[in-house]
C-alpha cells in the first residue's frame, strides 16, 4: 500500500465532500462521483500489495498472486455508482427543467413549521425568506 | 429445503424480468407480481417453520464453500422479518392494485416493486456484507424510481435528497467494507466474527462504530434521521406505506444482526441506550410540530426505531426478545397506519389536518380501521404494542435502566397524543373541504387495509407463541456459535 495512493484516496474524499455540500445539484453529483472513486481506490488499497495475475494454474504459488476479490467487488461498486449516477443526472434535468434551477431547496414543510417559530408579517418571495429563516 | 433461500430472492427478480418483457398487459402483471411476491411468502413461512425445527438454514450459492463464496442464511430472526416483510409487501401490493389506475399509470411500477421485493430478500437472508451492500442497492434503487416516476417538483426536491443521503451512506458501507476486509480479510460475516476476535481490539470497535453509523443512517437513528421525514410523505400511498414500514428496519435488523454477530458484549450498552432514548424523543417531539398525516406517521417512524434499538442495547435475551417483537409488530402497525393516512386522503384529497374532518361520519370504515392501529402503536392495551412495549420496560426494570424506561413510558404518552390530534382532526369535527382529488376508496384498497389491521389483531392474539419463538430467535443471536458453525461447518 503505497502513501501516494493513501494520499489520492484522501484528496479525492476532501474534494468529493467539499462539492457535496455545495446547493447546486450538479455539484453535488461530480462530488458523489470523486467520493466514490476514493472508495473505490480504497477498496482496491485494502486488497494488499500488487502482485502476480490471478490465474490459477500448476506451479503457481498462491502467495505471489494478487488478491482478485478487491476487484471484483470493485467492479460491481462501478457498476451500480454508474447507474445511480445516471438517475441522479436525470433527476438533475428533470428538477431544472420543473423548477428552472438546478438548486436543492429547503423542505418546504419546514420552512412553514421555522415562519410558525419567527414570523414574519408580509409575504416575502423564497429567496428572502431564506435570509430571514436562517 | 436450502433451495428455497437464493430462490426467494431470484423469483421476483424473474417476475420483475417477465413483467417487463409482457409490456402493456396489465392482468398479467398484475399476476406476475402477485405469484413473485406470494412465492417470498411461501419461501419465508417454509424457511421460518425449518429454521425453528431444524435451526439455520444455509446456501452456499454456487456450491462454493463457505468463505470464499456466497452464503445465504435464514436463521429464525431473518425467517421471523422475512416473513412479515413479505406479507407487507403483498398486502401493499393489493393495496397499490385496488388503488385505481395508481399501476395502470407507471407501466413499471410492477418490475420496480418486484426488484424492491427481491432487494429486500437478499438483505434479510444474505451472510455476505459485501452481497448485503448489493441487496441494501437493489432495494433502493428500485425505491429511488418508485419515489420519483410520474411526480411533480416536490417529489422530485425530496427524491433528490433522498438519493444523495442514500449514496453517502452506501460510499460509507464502501468504505467500511474495504476497512473490514483489510482488517480481516474476508467480507463473510460468521467468518469476520471469528477473526474480529482475534485483531487489535481498537481496530475492531472502530469498525463497529462505523457499522453503526452507516446502518444508523439507513435506519434513521438519531442523529442521522434527518432525510427521512423530508422524503417520505411525497411519494404515493402505497410506496410511502412500504418503505415506512419495511426500508427502516431492514436497517434496523442489519444493526441488530452484525451487534450481536461481529461484536458480542456483555451486559447493556450505554451508548445504544442513549441513542435510543435520544432517537424516541426527537422522533415524537417532530412528530407533534406536524400538521400532516403522513408527515406526522413519519416522524413516529424515527421515534418507533428508538425502542428496538433499546431492546438491543440490554443485550439480553429478554431485551432482544422484546426488540424482535417491536420489530415485528411495527412492521405490521407502521404499513397499516401509512394505508390508512392515504385512505383519509384519497376520500378528504388532502392529508392536511387544518383542512380535514368529520370522516368518522361520512366513512365510518376508514375510522374503524385507523383506531386499532394508532392505539397500538401508542402502545395501548390489548394492542399489540402493548405487548412489545411491556416487554422492553420489564426487562429495562429488570436490568435496573430506570431512565431509559421513563422515557420510553413519556414517549409512549407523546405517542398516544399525536395519535389523539389526528383522530380528533381527520374524524371527528365538521366536515372539513374537499381537496380537488376527493373521491370514495374502493372495495381492493380497504379489503388490503383491513388484511393488515387483521394481522397487526393476530399478533397480539399469538402473542404467547410469537414472544416464545421471539425468544428462540433472541438467544440463537446471543449465541452466535450456532450462527457461525451453521455457516462454517457443512453446509
Amino acid at each position: 500500500m503505497s502513501l501516494v495512493s493513501l494520499g489520492v484516496v484522501s484528496v479525492l474524499f476532501g474534494v468529493g465532500t467539499y462539492l457535496m455540500l455545495q446547493r447546486a445539484l450538479t455539484r453535488i453529483i461530480i462530488g458523489l462521483g470523486l467520493v466514490s472513486h476514493g472508495v473505490n481506490l480504497l477498496i482496491v488499497l485494502a486488497g494488499g500489495d500488487r502482485g502476480a495475475p490471478p490465474l490459477l494454474a500448476e506451479g503457481v504459488d498462491p502467495a505471489t498472486v494478487a488478491d482478485p476479490l478487491p476487484q471484483a467487488m470493485v467492479l460491481t461498486a462501478i457498476v451500480i455508482t454508474f447507474g445511480v449516477t445516471a438517475l441522479l443526472l436525470a433527476l438533475a434535468l428533470r428538477s431544472w427543467m420543473l423548477t428552472g434551477t438546478d438548486e436543492v431547496e429547503d423542505d418546504p414543510e419546514d420552512r412553514r413549521v421555522a415562519r410558525e417559530v419567527h414570523p414574519v408579517t408580509e409575504p416575502v418571495p423564497d429567496v428572502i425568506m431564506h435570509e430571514v429563516v436562517e | 429445503m436450502s433451495w428455497l433461500l437464493p430462490s426467494a430472492i431470484a423469483v421476483p427478480l424473474l417476475a420483475a424480468g417477465l413483467t417487463a418483457l409482457v409490456g402493456r398487459r396489465l392482468a398479467v402483471q398484475r399476476a406476475l407480481a402477485l405469484s413473485g411476491v406470494t412465492f417470498t411468502l411461501g419461501a419465508a413461512i417454509a424457511l421460518l417453520i425449518e429454521a425453528d425445527r431444524h435451526g439455520p438454514v444455509v446456501a452456499q450459492v454456487g456450491g462454493w464453500a463457505a468463505p470464499i463464496g456466497i452464503t445465504l442464511v435464514a436463521d429464525r430472526f431473518s425467517a421471523i422479518v422475512l416473513t412479515v416483510s413479505a406479507a407487507m409487501l403483498l398486502a401493499v401490493l393489493a393495496y397499490a392494485i385496488g388503488q385505481l389506475g395508481r399501476d395502470a399509470l407507471d407501466w413499471w411500477f410492477h418490475a420496480k416493486y418486484l426488484v424492491l421485493t427481491a432487494g429486500v430478500a437478499m438483505s434479510l437472508l444474505t451472510g455476505d456484507l459485501f452481497n448485503l451492500f448489493v441487496g441494501f442497492e437493489m432495494m433502493l434503487i428500485a425505491s429511488y424510481v418508485l419515489l420519483t416516476v410520474r411526480t411533480g417538483p416536490a417529489q422530485v426536491r425530496a427524491t433528490i435528497s433522498y438519493v444523495v443521503i442514500n449514496l453517502v451512506a452506501s460510499a460509507l458501507f464502501l468504505v467500511l467494507i474495504a476497512f473490514a476486509y483489510g482488517a480481516t480479510g474476508t467480507v463473510n460475516l460468521a467468518d469476520m466474527a471469528g477473526r474480529l476476535a482475534e485483531i487489535d481490539p481498537a481496530v475492531s470497535e472502530g469498525l463497529g462504530l462505523l457499522m453503526l453509523v452507516v446502518f444508523g443512517i439507513k435506519a434513521g437513528l438519531f442523529p442521522l434521521f434527518m432525510w427521512l421525514p423530508d422524503s417520505y410523505p411525497t411519494a404515493p400511498t402505497p410506496v410511502t406505506a412500504i418503505f415506512a414500514g419495511l426500508l427502516t428496519k431492514v436497517g434496523v435488523f442489519v444493526i441488530i444482526r452484525t451487534q450481536t454477530l461481529l461484536f458480542p458484549s456483555e451486559g447493556p450498552s450505554t451508548l445504544l441506550l442513549f441513542v435510543a432514548g435520544a432517537t424516541m424523543t426527537v422522533g415524537v417531539l417532530g412528530a407533534i410540530a406536524q400538521n400532516d398525516v403522513k408527515r406526522i406517521l413519519s416522524f413516529h417512524i424515527i421515534s418507533q426505531i428508538g425502542y428496538m434499538i433499546m431492546g438491543l442495547g440490554f443485550l439480553s435475551v429478554a431485551g432482544l426478545t422484546a426488540a424482535i417483537l417491536y420489530i415485528t409488530h411495527h412492521i405490521v402497525v407502521k404499513t397499516g397506519l401509512f394505508l390508512v393516512g392515504g385512505l383519509v386522503e384519497a376520500e378528504q384529497g388532502t392529508g392536511a389536518l387544518h383542512r380535514t374532518g368529520g370522516l368518522l361520519h361520512r366513512r365510518p370504515i376508514v375510522a374503524v380501521l385507523f383506531l386499532p392501529l394508532a392505539l397500538s402503536l401508542a402502545g395501548i392495551p390489548p394492542f399489540s404494542g402493548f405487548v412489545a412495549k411491556l416487554a422492553l420496560v420489564q426487562e429495562g426494570v429488570v436490568l435496573g435502566r430506570g431512565f431509559i424506561v421513563a422515557v420510553s413510558l413519556a414517549v409512549g404518552l407523546l405517542t398516544l397524543f399525536s395519535m389523539t390530534k389526528i383522530w380528533s382532526a381527520a374524524f371527528w369535527g365538521e366536515p372539513g373541504e374537499l381537496g380537488e382529488s376527493a373521491g370514495r376508496a374502493g372495495a381492493g384498497v380497504l379489503i388490503a387495509t383491513g388484511a393488515v389491521v387483521v394481522i397487526s389483531l393476530a399478533v397480539t392474539v399469538f402473542a404467547q407463541p410469537l414472544i416464545e419463538l421471539s425468544a428462540r430467535a433472541a438467544a440463537d443471536l446471543l449465541d452466535p456459535a450456532v450462527y457461525i458453525s451453521a455457516v462454517l461447518g457443512g453446509g
